[in-house]
């Protein structure tokens, strides 16, 4: 790492240490980009890095939301009778009793659904391309529609989160959660990192290459592949654990496992910036919640009407990315040796 | 949880008796999923949107004061079109891309779709009602609707001319033609974009069918589409692509399936078990293939 880089590092932490008290009114929303930014980043070391395009990690957000609320509750007082009784109506978390159950919950919800990842990434790792692609939007769906049938966890009326406790009103709880999501931000964005400096990315680069080449130069993919699933679903796990808390409110279909919106924004966010590169996740999550803030404000009821539209659009049109077409104009910068020769006798090709 | 199922025969009469007539069903919209995945290699997500597309033209036909089961002539006329212009707009600039992109591509227009029909149709729960009363078999014991009869009925029709259709006339040779190997069809001048776009029209044709039965038979919802896209791409991966008596088999093992779990997990449960169907068939495939060292293409 040079100079210029550690410069950015500190900057960018700097200011994601200041920014809540520089944009007070936008705590809430800076919160939701920091969940964002995980999810795009994990979503990359399966679809960007591994080639493994997944409709699925939407179940370990949910997964996660639904574990860290539940014990959250769960610690304390009956979850049944809480969910029964909406909530905060019957039960007071004090102080002291919020934070160790959000503390319990994120850690149950980071590593709950990292054994999951275990356990489904065996079964269905060995599917590939679009049959991986149906089953995980199959797996995303009916966790959605199982939950929503489960009576503990409020079933189809919702479960509500533990109310911040009564100390420094709003402020404070918007400080609460925008420090939690951006500190889980940094934990995944070193983790990420570091495992991009290591041999596992390569091995992960060449099973989106060549899996069969892969696995006759001896490595064992489906090892990797697993672990690769597990890594993102720990920080997916977390992200929906901080979200659940953020939102106050998880329905099955709605918010946890929100096929529908966040598990498309996640595949959308990385295709934006540019898939298989540490960068564009976290610029295309950034762009796409700017784009998303303003379809929701401005064309409220015609968002998914938007959102269709820019799916298409991005799709067709800029599959590579924001970081792709960088890469694209400027492969010097990206460590690429260009053959000048070559190259102008491309230009001149198209 | 009482399994009544297992007391009453009756009740398994009845379960199996809807469940073949909900396949039959199943099966056409299936059939067009492996038209357009065999032809154009591309996944439609949007296969069960234009269902419902489909289903709320003879669902509107009905507020018109017109027999809904007209529908069933009027809805592929105009979904053919419909898919005539998907087709222009979006399916052929990703035909020769990634499937992923396909896939993702159809995502946003099942997610336009829906919103654009929650807009035009509002977000109830509608039926065309066709009053066709019903049959009573076995002493009043099994209760069949006559739209169910008549909607299987009208899908078998549907698919042997299609299959005809596909053997005999012109532009079905060119359909199997470019599914074979498109390159060799269109060196020997097959016009294979036009081909492309037939296909489509057909496929979307045939959810316009089966969305106007759904409409007389079922209820439709604007956001009911994805269920119907898992259960056609179940069907096909089950049967494989071009296999039609296999669609067709797979189709009402698939309906007696899901009215087996209505029954016995109930209703609530009932799109989850489909959904959760189609992970235990790839996981199962996955692992029977992987014995020999190959994978599902």
């Amino acid at each position: 790492m040079n100079k210029n880089s550690w410069i950015l590092y500190i900057g960018i932490l700097v200011f994601g240490l200041v920014a809540p008290f520089i944009f007070p009114a936008f705590k809430v929303q800076l919160s939701i980009l920091c969940v964002l930014i995980v999810l795009a980043t994990t979503w990359n070391i399966q679809g960007g890095e591994m080639g493994y395009n997944t409709f699925g990690n939407i179940l370990f957000y949910g997964l996660g939301m639904y574990l860290c609320a539940s014990v959250q509750v769960g610690m304390f007082f009956p979850l049944a009778e809480w969910t029964e009784s909406g909530g905060e109506k019957t039960f007071v978390h004090t102080p002291s009793q919020f934070f160790q159950g959000m503390a319990a919950g994120l850690v149950v919800a980071a590593v709950v659904p990292t054994i999951v990842a275990g356990l489904i990434g065996y079964a269905i790792l060995g599917l590939r391309g679009h049959y991986f692609a149906i089953c995980t939007l199959g797996l995303g769906v009916a966790a959605g529609e199982i939950s929503g049938g489960i009576e503990i966890i409020g079933a189809g009326q919702g479960f509500t989160t533990p109310p911040f406790p009564n100390i420094g009103g709003l402020e404070a709880r918007g400080e609460f959660f925008y420090f939690l999501s951006f500190g889980a931000l940094v934990l995944t964005f070193i983790a990420v990192r570091a495992i991009y400096t290591t041999r596992f990315r390569l091995i992960l680069n060449a099973i989106r290459d060549n899996e069969d080449k892969a696995e006759a130069m001896g490595i064992e993919t489906m090892k990797y592949k697993i672990t690769g699933w597990m890594i993102s679903a720990f920080f997916c796990g977390l992200a929906g654990g901080i979200m659940g808390g953020l939102v106050g409110y998880i329905d099955s279909t709605d918010v946890a496992f929100d096929g529908r919106e966040m598990g498309v924004f996640m595949v959308l966010m990385a295709i934006l910036g540019g898939k298989g590169t540490l960068w564009g996740p976290i610029i295309g999550a950034t762009l796409f919640h700017f784009f998303k803030e303003g379809f929701w404000t401005f064309f409220l009821g015609w968002q998914y009407v938007a959102l269709g539209v820019l799916i298409v659009v991005i799709v067709i049109y800029f599959p590579e990315g924001l970081m792709g077409w960088l890469r694209e104009k400027y492969p010097e910068r990206f460590g690429e040796v260009v053959d000048e020769a070559d190259r102008k006798a491309q230009v001149e090709l198209k | 949880m009482d399994f009544l199922v297992f007391q009453y025969p009756m009740i398994t009469i009845q379960a199996c008796l809807d469940g073949l007539l909900l396949g039959i069903l199943f099966a056409l919209i299936a059939y067009g999923m492996a038209l357009q995945w065999g032809v154009m290699n591309i996944i439609n997500i949007a296969q069960g949107d234009l269902v419902i597309l489909g289903g709320y033209i003879a669902y509107f036909m009905y507020l018109y004061g017109i027999h809904p089961a007209w529908g069933v002539i009027v809805s592929p006329i105009i979904m053919y079109f419909v898919g005539i212009a998907i087709y222009k707009l979006v399916i052929n600039k990703v035909v020769d891309r990634d499937l992923f992109i396909s896939i993702l591509a159809t995502f946003g227009i099942s997610i336009l779709f829906m919103q654009l029909m929650n807009f035009a149709f509002g977000a109830d729960v509608v039926l065309a009602n066709s009053g066709y009363g019903t049959t009573m078999l076995f002493d009043n014991n099994v209760v069949l609707p006559n739209s169910k009869i008549f909607s299987a009925f009208i899908s078998i029709i549907f698919a042997i001319c299609l299959v005809v259709y596909m053997k005999r006339s012109k532009l079905g040779r060119a359909i199997r033609a470019t599914a074979q190997n498109a390159r060799a069809a269109k060196i020997l001048g097959v016009d294979t974009e036009k081909v492309y776009a037939a296909t489509f029209g057909i496929n979307a044709a045939l959810c316009g069918v089966a969305g106007a039965l759904i409409s007389i038979t079922f209820t439709i919802h604007p956001y009911m589409g994805l269920p119907y896209t898992i259960r056609s791409f179940m069907i096909v991966i089950v049967a494989g692509l071009g296999n039609l008596p296999g669609v067709a088999m797979s189709g009402m093992g698939l309906g007696i399936f899901e009215e087996f779990a209505d029954y016995i997990l109930g209703t609530e449960f009932r799109i989850g078990s489909v959904f959760l169907l189609l992970v235990l068939i790839l996981v199962y495939r996955r692992f029977k293939l992987s014995r020999k060292r190959e994978y599902l293409k």
